[in-house]
C-alpha cells in the first residue's frame, strides 16, 4: 500500500466554532494509482490536501492516522513533516501561478530550495533538464523571472519543481482550473507521463471537473460535505456509480453531441449543508432522492464490490 | 531601465525648475519695492544699505522685463552666486551654506541609514518572536508618533540637565576652537550624539513597524506557502520574505525624506546645532531673504540627490527593474 | 441588502477589536478635554495669573505656571483645541484633494492621468516643511485656518497615489462594466459602484492625514511660524525652550504638550491598524 488514510478528521477553526471540513476520511491508494478527488466546492477536498501537506492554523488536527509507504506521517507536527515534504510527499498547489518568488530567477529558487533541503543541486541539473523536456519548457527558463512567464508556463514549472525529488505521493490541487481546455489536456497527459516514468509513484488529483479525471485518473474518490461518498475505478464511477450523489453528479455533466431538447441537463436541487453545525447522519440526506429512515445515522464507507467503496445505507443494504 | 530613470529624472528636473521658480518669485510677492523692503527690514547701517541696494538692483535688474530678470537669476544660480547674506553680512550666501552642510550631513546620513537598517532588522525579528513583537510594537508606535522636537527636548532634558552627561547646545564646546585632536573629536561626538539619537529613534520606530507588517504580509504570500509545502526550512522562507519586504521599505525611504528634513530642522533648533535648519530659521527671523532662498535651494537639491541615490539603490536591489519591469507603482 | 449586512459585520468586529477600542478611546478622551477643558480652566492662556512666575503643578495650577506666571493647564487645553482644528481641517483638506486628484487621474486615464501623475510626483518629492516655511514666513498675519489650508495643500500626494491605484483596479472590474453597459450615468457609477469600495480606505487615509497634519502643525508652531494669535501645543514648546524651561527644569511646561501630541498621534496610528484589521479579514487574528 502506498498511502493509507484512517478516519482523518481535520476541522477549520473560526470565531463561531469549528467547521467540520473533513470529518472521517478512510481510504487507501496503491502504488502507481492516480486517484481523482472530486466534489463540489467546499466538500473538503482541498482541506484533505492541506491536511497532508500543510496542517497549520486555522486548520486543526482532531484525529486520524496517515501512513505512507509503511511510515506514519506526523501531519499534525509542521516541523517533523519537513523530512517527508518534497521527498516522499509533494504538492502542486492551487495557487501554482503565484507559487514562485517574483523577485528571484527560477533557477535560483530551485538552487536555494535544494540546497536548503541538503540535496546536491549539481547532480540534479541534468535531471532538471530532462524534466523540463518532459513538460516542454525551454532550458533558459531557469534564467528568467516568474513575471516573464505565462500562466501555463508557471504551472508547468511548478510541476517540475514539485516532482524534482521523485516523491511517492503527489497531490495536484485544482491545477487545471485556470487553464484553457487544450492546455488542460496537455497538463493531464504530462501528469500521467510522470507516473508512467516512475518519477512519481501515486497521485491524488483534486478537481471539481470530473471530465478531466476521465482522461487521467485510474480511480475516482467522490466527496460530499466533508465526508467520502464513493470510490471506485474511473470507468465504474462514470458508467455505473452507486452512490445517489455520484449518480446525480455524473448525469449533470453535459455530453458532447447531445442537444438540450433531447436530453435535459439535470442539476441537483438544494444546497450543501453548512459544516459549522452539520446535520446528523448522512449529509446528503436532504437532497437525496432515495433517502430513508436509516439515513439519520452516518453510513460507513464500505467496500460493496472489489475496489468499490460506497457510503450509503441503500447501497450497502442492497449488497448485503 | 532607461525608461525608469528617464521618468525619474524628468520629475526631478521639473521639480528643480519649479522650486527655483518659486524661490525667485517669493521676494516679488512683496508690495512695493522688494529690495528696499528687504533691506529696510534688515538692521544695516546707511552705507551698507546703499551698497547692497545698488548691488541688488543691479543683480535683479528690476528695470529689465520680467523674463530677463528670471533668466539672470538662473544665470547667477548656475554660477554659484546666491547673493550676499544680510544677516551675516558680508559673507556670500553660498559660503554660509557650505559651512553648514557638513553638520547636516553628519546628522542626517547616519541617522537615516542606521535607523533604516536597524529598524528593518528589528522589525523582521519582531515578526517572528512573540515576546519581542509585544514589546516592540507599542514602542514603535510611540516612537513614530513622537514629534521630533519633543523627543529632542526630552533627551536634552534627561541627558543634558538631569543626568548632565551630554551637552545640549552647539556642535562643539564654545571654549574650543576646531583643531585636529582626539579631544576635539570626542567633543564633537558628544555634541553630535543627542541630536543624532533624536532623529534616529523616531525613524527607527517607523521602520521597525513597517518592516514587521511587511514581513507578516510576505510570510502569508503564496510563494511562502509553497516553500513551506515543499519543506523548506524557516530560515529560507524568512530570508525570501525579508528581501522582498525591503523593496517597499526602500521606496518608503524616498517618501520619508521630506519628513526627516523637517525633523532635522527642528532638532537643530532644539540643540542649537549649526546646520542648514538653524540657518533657515535665523534667516527667517532676521528677514534675510537671500539666506532663506539659499537654504531652500540647498534643501531641495539635497532631497533630489537623495531621491536619486535611492532610485539607484532600488535598481540594484530589485532585479526585475533591470529587466525593464518595475515592481513599484507609479 | 449586502451593504447593511456588511455594515453590521464590520461593527461586530470593530467593537471587538482591541486596538481600535484603545486608540479610539484615547483620542476621544483628548477630544473631550479639548471641548470641556477651556471652561474648566480658571484662567485664560495668556493671563499673568501667578505673580510668582514659574511654579510646578499644584492644587491651584494643575499643570503649573510658566516663567510669566501663565497657567500651563489653560494653555494646554486651548492648545489642544487648536490641534484638533488643524488636524481636522488640514487633514480633511489633504484627504479631499488626494481623493479628487487620485480619482480623476485613475478614472480618466490618458493625458489627464499623465499630467496629474507628474504633478503628484513633483509635490511628493518636494520637502513639504521647506515649502511651508517659505510660504508662512512671508505672511505677515497668520491664522489657524490659513495654517490648516497650507498643510492640507501639501499633504495630499500619497493619498492621491493610493486612490489612483485603487481606481485603476476598480474601474476595470466587472461590476463597473456592467453598470456602464446598463446605461448608468458616469457620476452615478462613481458614487454608487466605485466609491463604496473605497470607503474603508478613505477612512484609514483620513485618520493618517489627521495625525500627519497635527505633527506638521506642531513643527510649524514650534519654529514660530504658526498662527500669530492664539496658543497651540507647538507654540507652548517653543516658548518653553525660548525661555529656558529646559535649563531651569520647568518640565511641566514642555512635557504635557509633546506628550499630548505623541499620545494622540500614536492612538490614531493604532486605531488605523485596528480599523485595517476590521476591514481586512485576513489580518484578523484568531
Amino acid at each position: 500500500m502506498s498511502l493509507t488514510v484512517e478516519n482523518l478528521r481535520v476541522y477549520y477553526q473560526t470565531l463561531r466554532g469549528d467547521v467540520k471540513a473533513l470529518d472521517g476520511a478512510t481510504f487507501t491508494l496503491d502504488d502507481g494509482e492516480i486517484m481523482g478527488l472530486a466534489g463540489e466546492s467546499g466538500c473538503g477536498k482541498t482541506t484533505l490536501a492541506h491536511s497532508l501537506t500543510r496542517l497549520s492554523p486555522p486548520l486543526r488536527y482532531v484525529e486520524g492516522r496517515v501512513t505512507l509507504d509503511g511510515q506514519e506521517l506526523p501531519i499534525a507536527d509542521m516541523s517533523r513533516m519537513n523530512d517527508f515534504r518534497m521527498k516522499k510527499l509533494s504538492v502542486i498547489p492551487q495557487y501554482a501561478m503565484n507559487a514562485l518568488n517574483p523577485t528571484r530567477k527560477i533557477g535560483t529558487i530551485i538552487r536555494d530550495l535544494l540546497r536548503s533541503r541538503h540535496v546536491e543541486a549539481d547532480t540534479s541539473l541534468q535531471e532538471l533538464y530532462r524534466r523540463l523536456d518532459l513538460v516542454r519548457l525551454p532550458y533558459d527558463i531557469l534564467k528568467r523571472y516568474p513575471i516573464e512567464l505565462s500562466g501555463g508556463m508557471k504551472q508547468r514549472m511548478v510541476m517540475v519543481v514539485s516532482t524534482l525529488l521523485n516523491p511517492s505521493l503527489l497531490i495536484a490541487d485544482e491545477i487545471t482550473s485556470a487553464l484553457d481546455v487544450a492546455t488542460q489536456k496537455a497538463v493531464a497527459e504530462m501528469l500521467v507521463e510522470f507516473r508512467d516514468r516512475a518519477l512519481v509513484k501515486s497521485m491524488i488529483v483534486i478537481t471539481h471537473d470530473v471530465s478531466i479525471l476521465y482522461q487521467l485518473a485510474d480511480s475516482i474518490l467522490i466527496m460530499y460535505a466533508g465526508q467520502l461518498s464513493e470510490k471506485a475505478s474511473t470507468q465504474t464511477i462514470i458508467r455505473a456509480p452507486r452512490h445517489p450523489y455520484t449518480k446525480l453528479l455524473i448525469s449533470s455533466l453535459p455530453t458532447i453531441g447531445v442537444r438540450h431538447a433531447e436530453h435535459k441537463l439535470s442539476g441537483i436541487p438544494g444546497t450543501t449543508p453548512l459544516l459549522l453545525d452539520p446535520p446528523a447522519g448522512c449529509r446528503f440526506r436532504d437532497r437525496c432522492p432515495v433517502a430513508f429512515s436509516k439515513c439519520s445515522e452516518v453510513p460507513p464507507f464500505v467496500e460493496v464490490t472489489d475496489g468499490h467503496w460506497v457510503a450509503c445505507w441503500k447501497e450497502s443494504e442492497t449488497h448485503a | 531601465m532607461r525608461r525608469y530613470f528617464g521618468r525619474k529624472l524628468l520629475v526631478y528636473g521639473l521639480t528643480f525648475f519649479l522650486a527655483v521658480t518659486i524661490d525667485w518669485m517669493i521676494p516679488r510677492f512683496m508690495p512695493g519695492d522688494p529690495i528696499a523692503n528687504m533691506l529696510s527690514r534688515a538692521a544695516l547701517n546707511a552705507d551698507a544699505a546703499r551698497i547692497l541696494y545698488t548691488y541688488y538692483t543691479h543683480a535683479f535688474r528690476l528695470d529689465l522685463p520680467i523674463w530677463q530678470q528670471y533668466v539672470n537669476f538662473w544665470n547667477a544660480l548656475l554660477h554659484g552666486d546666491l547673493g550676499i547674506s544680510t544677516y551675516l553680512f558680508p559673507t556670500p550666501v553660498v559660503k554660509v551654506l557650505l559651512r553648514a552642510v557638513p553638520y547636516d550631513l553628519a546628522l542626517l546620513i547616519p541617522a537615516i541609514l542606521l535607523s533604516w537598517l536597524a529598524g528593518n532588522r528589528f522589525g523582521a525579528f519582531a515578526a517572528r518572536t512573540k515576546w519581542l513583537d509585544n514589546t516592540l510594537l507599542p514602542l514603535g508606535y510611540i516612537l513614530t508618533a513622537t514629534p521630533y522636537m519633543w523627543l529632542g527636548i526630552l533627551l536634552a532634558w534627561v541627558f543634558g540637565i538631569i543626568l548632565g552627561v551630554l551637552p545640549i547646545a552647539g556642535a562643539y564646546s564654545y571654549s574650543m576652537t576646531p583643531h585636529p585632536s582626539w579631544l576635539f573629536v570626542g567633543d564633537v561626538l558628544k555634541h553630535w550624539f543627542l541630536p543624532f539619537a533624536s532623529l534616529f529613534l523616531v525613524q527607527f520606530g517607523g521602520w521597525a513597524i513597517g518592516m514587521r507588517n511587511m514581513i507578516i504580509y510576505e510570510l502569508e504570500a503564496d510563494y511562502s506557502h509553497y516553500l513551506e509545502a515543499l519543506g523548506a526550512p524557516r530560515r529560507l522562507i524568512r530570508d525570501y520574505a525579508f528581501r522582498n519586504a525591503l523593496l517597499p521599505q526602500l521606496s518608503g525611504l524616498a517618501l520619508q525624506l521630506g519628513v526627516v528634513v523637517a525633523g532635522a530642522l527642528v532638532t537643530e533648533v532644539v540643540f542649537s546645532y549649526p546646520g542648514i535648519g538653524s540657518l533657515l530659521l535665523a534667516g527667517i527671523q532676521n528677514q534675510d531673504y537671500f539666506l532663506v532662498m539659499g537654504c531652500f535651494l540647498f534643501i531641495i537639491i539635497g532631497v533630489l540627490l537623495a531621491n536619486f541615490v535611492i532610485d539607484i539603490a532600488y535598481v540594484l536591489v530589485d532585479p526585475r527593474t533591470r529587466r525593464g519591469m518595475t515592481g513599484e507603482t507609479g | 441588502m449586502m451593504k447593511t449586512k456588511k455594515g453590521s459585520e464590520f461593527l461586530f468586529f470593530a467593537l471587538r477589536n482591541y486596538k481600535l477600542r484603545v486608540g479610539l478611546t484615547v483620542v476621544l478622551v483628548f477630544l473631550a478635554i479639548a471641548l470641556v477643558g477651556p471652561s474648566l480652566a480658571r484662567n485664560t492662556p495668556f493671563a499673568y495669573a501667578n505673580p510668582l512666575g514659574a511654579e510646578p503643578p499644584s492644587g491651584e495650577y494643575w499643570f503649573g505656571t510658566t516663567t510669566f506666571g501663565q497657567d500651563v493647564f489653560a494653555q494646554f487645553v486651548h492648545g489642544l483645541r487648536a490641534t484638533f482644528v488643524v488636524g481636522a481641517i488640514g487633514g480633511g483638506l489633504g484627504t479631499f484633494l488626494g481623493v479628487l486628484i487620485g480619482f480623476t487621474a485613475g478614472y480618466r486615464g490618458g493625458l489627464v492621468d499623465e499630467v496629474l501623475n507628474m504633478l503628484t510626483n513633483i509635490v511628493l518629492v518636494i520637502p513639504t516643511m521647506a515649502v511651508l516655511l517659505i510660504i508662512t514666513a512671508y505672511l505677515e498675519v497668520r491664522g489657524i485656518i490659513t495654517e490648516s489650508i497650507f498643510i492640507g495643500l501639501t499633504s495630499w500626494p500619497w493619498v492621491a497615489r493610493a486612490i489612483r491605484a485603487q481606481t485603476f483596479s476598480l474601474r476595470s472590474r466587472e461590476f463597473v462594466d456592467l453598470a456602464r453597459l446598463s446605461g448608468m450615468k458616469p457620476w452615478k457609477i462613481v458614487f454608487c459602484e466605485i466609491a463604496p469600495n473605497m470607503m474603508s480606505y478613505l477612512l484609514l487615509a483620513s485618520i493618517l492625514q489627521f495625525g500627519g497634519a497635527t505633527l506638521n502643525a506642531a513643527t510649524l508652531d514650534f519654529i514660530g511660524l504658526g498662527p500669530t494669535t492664539g496658543i497651540s501645543l507647538g507654540l507652548m514648546m517653543n516658548n518653553a525652550v525660548l525661555w529656558g524651561a529646559l535649563l531651569l527644569g520647568f518640565w511641566w511646561w514642555f512635557v504635557p504638550p509633546g506628550l499630548a501630541i505623541t499620545l494622540i498621534v500614536g492612538a490614531l496610528y493604532v486605531t488605523n491598524v485596528g480599523l485595517d484589521e476590521v476591514f481586512n479579514p485576513k489580518l484578523r487574528e484568531m
